[in-house]
């Protein structure tokens, strides 16, 4: 039972910061229809800028958890930054060329930023100092649920209602919902939608950006290439809880923890990315609206 | 011959988007040798309902009977579009759905798809069958670039062409695949009073000359009165009135359904 | 004046951009920090100018569109290239020059040319699913390993030659194509590529793991290279052969696909990048439009990693991950979506350049992604665009004429 329940909670880490990964994807997507393929790229950016800032400062003898608050805060910064260059440079001059060509442009981005950090930094692993200490109240628990996981799904949970409030009751979320219904009626009634998508781009990159520090000073160690495969790992939770949805972004991201965790768990841990793809392909296939999506039908 | 041939029945078609009915149990029949229209103001579910009888879309309720003459009558609820094209059916756009980047002549020869069967590997060989297919092909094609007169432009590139000769290009293409009946969308939208005089003579050439029927949504009433009969006017998905021309003029319901749409019409 | 001030505040921005990744460097394992404050410089300078060139390029962009709505203007190039007879000679002298050049350079431009020659029928592959089709694939590189595997793997077990697994590795993974493409070609393009993707990492995955099989990421070693009639040959020898293989490859190739864009199937392929929803309004059957697109693709890959196999003769899954893909993608996409020149070109360009400028070979993926971008933006349609075919047929002459 110990180890079902260190599978699951597990999955549960692991599933959340998916989430968080996934809402940026989802909520691009839902404004513009693009698949933002460079969204794992800023998101290995922002855990980077976290391991330069944290390693200064461990470096210069500072330790802690406010270290880690001030990764962050530097990671939600600069990704944030990046998130919106990115759209304006390899976006925004395609706004109504074909699909194709947005993806494609998405693609080369996701190369480029990939490379650009591994030319400006490193090819090898670095490693992220542990900055969360062992909580003496996690004690009796501690072989099953450690306090690293502890502060993730905190975390986490804290992002998700800050971001429902900022969607559901301030101007600025009204604004981002109504471009995501009808663009052109939206600049209609006089929303600045360039503002808008620029802000989906912002929010979604700093969400990013707070997964690539909890994973780094989880997993311990980052490297330029980390973004690609928890990019695509966050877009197949995305498709699985409905791509356009913020709740569906969730739902998927906790679905796909799970699949990997208890197949790695009671299978074999070397085919973990194969159940991951299989579940996309298999969503895709019987269910391509995701699992709170909701289909929608193409004008013609 | 007291009873002319149907050749296309629907019966009752229903189609929701989720909660909202866009077409609501219409009913509509296209006799041989007709020109039918369908007029409405917009967001009727003109085009709603084209895209049902074409396999776009799958009809929610209702029946739609394709009977060609001396075949056996065809449901084609739930069919793909291109098998309802493969039976005689076939379409244009209201919103221009060119192939942009391909000639004009190319657009019309891909019409002739499905009317044609060479495969992959006797393209390969290009074998003398395939050859002479081709030749057929782009000569079917070229007479029915002349017929819209577009013959001149056969090697331009479409997306190049100016706007009312795009639309014939699509009325080209949809010939292009043998259909004795015709579902022109909006074909006069955007055009200027002279094209779409031509446009008239044009279609009741097909009419007349290729001896196929068709059905056009139109909102240029003048179009409509002058070739069209019978009319049926469709108001908020549901079929409000049908008839002749004079009818459909003197019909209340539809002086309603119109009233402060035909003025800038 | 308001130019300059504008690129002063992208310069700024990209500095700011730029600063904890360019100029520091920490190694955390040593507690050193490393501060490159020229980087910074550079980025300063570098992105002053780049948005001036990058403000200039959007005008004409601009200013190109505006001209097209007016009247369509040809380049020269594609004029010239619009004309069968100069494209028939250019061929004859390309092809001349292709069989000539390895009796003119040594061994070693040799095996660069023939690694060259692999992406252009790698690029004229893809080219099919992606240039004609519009059908991106993320994970075309499977269908490369499945040729490669299939040869290594039958030659080291049942000794079975180059030439019989030739066409059976095309075949192979065609069929690959078709049992993957079954399912998930009815997806919409972008659902397609991810797919795809992933189908990529998994084969990855799956050749790493299944040792049993695969012999993992050892790989497998001491592949026979192709046989000419059991003569021994020295590695020049069998260099130039390979050289020679490689050359029919892609004059089958061409031939082949150019046929092909050019029947009823190709134009079919065409019609659906354009327009699928007018496509089948057209009567043609999108999936076994769209299979038969991607099948065909999987063919010359799966062909073409036989004989990269052969040439190589160690085999391991390092070398079909997801760069080679976007490799091959980006020889597509700047070459020319759909058309053949543009992807042979596409093709020499990305791979001898990097090859040949070794300083530059580093940034060669920072290059190609930033390429990817700025095509897309600039000039969509690649290095060559798409050609149109003109018909012709027999009345026609004499109709115009009288008429």
């Amino acid at each position: 039972m110990d180890y079902f329940l260190e599978l699951f909670l597990g999955g549960l880490t692991r599933g959340s910061i998916y989430a968080l990964i996934a809402l940026g994807y989802t909520m691009v997507y839902g404004i513009i229809q693009l698949i933002n393929f460079a969204h794992g790229e800023i998101y290995m950016i922002g855990a980077f800028v976290a391991l330069i800032v944290a390693g200064i400062c461990t470096i210069y003898g500072f330790a802690g958890i406010s270290v880690l608050v001030l990764a962050a805060i530097a990671a939600i910064i600069y990704a944030s930054a990046y998130g919106y260059t990115l759209e304006k440079i390899a976006y925004r001059p395609l706004r109504g060329a074909p699909r194709l060509s947005q993806l494609i442009s998405a693609i080369g981005m996701s190369i480029f930023l990939q490379n650009y950090v591994l030319l400006a930094q490193t090819p090898d692993f670095l490693p992220f100092p542990s900055l969360i200490p062992e909580f003496a109240f996690m004690e009796p628990v501690a072989h099953i649920v450690g306090s690293s996981e502890l502060v993730i799904l905190m975390t986490t949970v804290i992002t998700m209602i800050l971001l429902t409030l900022l969607i559901k009751k301030t101007k600025i979320g009204k604004a981002m919902r109504a471009t995501q219904q009808d663009m052109s009626m939206a600049r209609l009634v006089g929303i600045n939608v360039d503002r808008i998508i620029s802000l989906t781009f912002v929010i979604g990159s700093a969400l990013a950006a707070i997964g690539g520090v909890l994973v780094a000073s989880y997993i311990g160690q980052v490297n330029f290439y980390i973004g690609f495969l928890a990019g695509v790992k966050a877009f197949t939770a995305a498709v699985l809880g409905g791509i356009g949805s913020v709740p569906g972004a969730v739902l998927g991201g906790l679905v796909l923890g799970w699949t990997e965790s208890f197949a790695a768990g009671y299978v074999s841990s070397d085919y973990e990315d194969v159940f991951a793809f299989g579940l996309l392909v298999l969503i895709l296939i019987l269910r391509p609206a995701g699992l709170l999506g909701k289909a929608r039908k193409q004008k013609v | 011959m007291a009873e002319k041939h149907k050749l296309l029945e629907v019966k009752g078609l229903t189609m929701d988007f989720g909660g909202l009915r866009a077409v609501d149990s219409v009913s509509l029949d296209v006799c041989e040798g007709e020109i039918a229209a369908l007029i409405g103001p917009n967001g009727a579910g003109k085009t709603t309902f084209f895209n049902c009888v074409t396999g776009i879309y799958t009809p929610t309720k209702g029946d739609i009977l394709l009977h060609p003459k001396g075949l056996d009558t065809r449901r084609l609820n739930g069919l793909k579009p291109n098998r309802v094209t493969e039976m005689g059916l076939a379409r244009t756009f209201q919103n221009i759905r060119l192939f942009a980047d391909m000639t004009v002549l190319e657009n019309v020869m891909i019409g002739r798809h499905c009317r044609t069967k060479s495969g992959i590997f006797r393209s390969i060989l290009r074998s003398k069958g395939v050859r002479q297919e081709e030749q057929e092909i782009v000569e079917v094609s070229y007479q029915l670039l002349k017929k819209v007169g577009l013959a001149d432009f056969a090697n331009e590139f479409a997306k190049n062409l100016p706007y009312g000769a795009q639309r014939r290009l699509e009325i080209a293409r949809a010939m292009a695949t043998d259909p004795f009946l015709l579902l022109l969308d909006e074909p006069a939208a955007g055009m200027n009073p002279q094209e779409t005089a031509e446009l008239d003579q044009l279609i009741c050439k097909i009419s007349e000359q290729d001896r196929i029927a068709i059905l056009l949504i139109e909102h240029d009433m003048k179009l409509v009165m002058n070739i069209s009969n019978p009319i049926y006017v469709m108001e908020y998905g549901k079929k409000i009135a049908e008839g002749s021309p004079q009818q459909i003029k003197d019909n209340p319901k539809v002086i309603e359904a119109y009233l402060g749409e035909e003025t800038d019409a | 004046m308001q130019g300059f001030k504008q690129s002063i505040l992208v310069s700024i921005w990209f500095v700011f951009l730029t600063f904890p990744l360019m100029a520091v460097r920490v190694n955390t394992a040593d507690r050193i920090v490393e501060w490159r404050w020229m980087n910074m410089l550079w980025v300063a300078v570098a992105s002053f100018v780049l948005s001036y060139a990058w403000r200039y390029m959007l005008a004409r962009k601009q200013a190109r569109n505006k001209s097209e709505e007016s009247g369509q203007q040809q380049g020269r190039v594609q004029v010239l290239l619009e004309d069968m007879g100069f494209r028939y000679r250019a061929m004859g002298v390309l092809l001349v020059l292709a069989l000539i050049f390895p009796l003119v350079f040594d061994t070693y431009q040799n095996t660069i040319m023939i690694s060259a020659l692999i992406y252009v029928v790698l690029g004229l592959g893809l080219n099919i699913s992606v240039g004609l089709a519009g059908l991106l694939d993320l994970g075309y590189v499977a269908f490369f390993g499945v040729g490669a595997y299939s040869y290594a793997l039958l030659n080291h077990h049942f000794d079975l030659g180059f030439w019989a697994i030739l066409p059976v590795g095309g075949i192979l993974s065609c069929l690959f194509g078709v049992v993957l493409g079954f399912p998930i070609l009815r997806l919409r393009g972008d659902y397609l590529a991810i797919v795809t993707l992933g189908f990529g990492m998994i084969f990855k995955v799956v050749l790493e793991n299944w040792s049993d099989f695969t012999f993992g990421p050892s790989g497998i070693a001491n592949i026979d290279k192709p046989g000419l009639f059991g003569i021994d040959m020295n590695i020049d020898g069998s260099t130039l052969y390979i050289y020679y293989i490689m050359i029919a490859l892609v004059v089958f190739t061409i031939l082949i696909t150019n046929r092909l864009r050019n029947s009823r199937i190709g134009r079919a392929w065409i019609a659906l990048r354009e327009d699928e929803i007018a496509c089948v309004a057209m009567g043609i059957d999108m999936a076994r439009t769209k299979l038969s697109a991607y099948a065909l693709g999987a063919f010359w890959a799966g062909m073409v990693g036989v004989l990269f196999a052969a040439k190589t003769t160690f085999i391991n899954p390092a070398s079909f991950t997801f760069m080679e893909s976007a490799i091959i993608l980006s020889i597509v996409v700047l070459g020319g979506m759909g058309s053949i020149l543009g992807v042979i070109l596409g093709a020499f360009i990305l791979i001898l350049l990097p090859e040949y400028m070794r300083a530059f070979s580093e940034y060669r993926m920072l290059a190609f992604g930033a390429a990817m971008v700025l095509m897309m933006i600039f000039r969509p349609q690649g290095i060559i665009s798409n050609i149109r075919t003109k018909y012709e047929y027999k009345g026609l002459r004499e109709e115009t004429d009288n008429g």
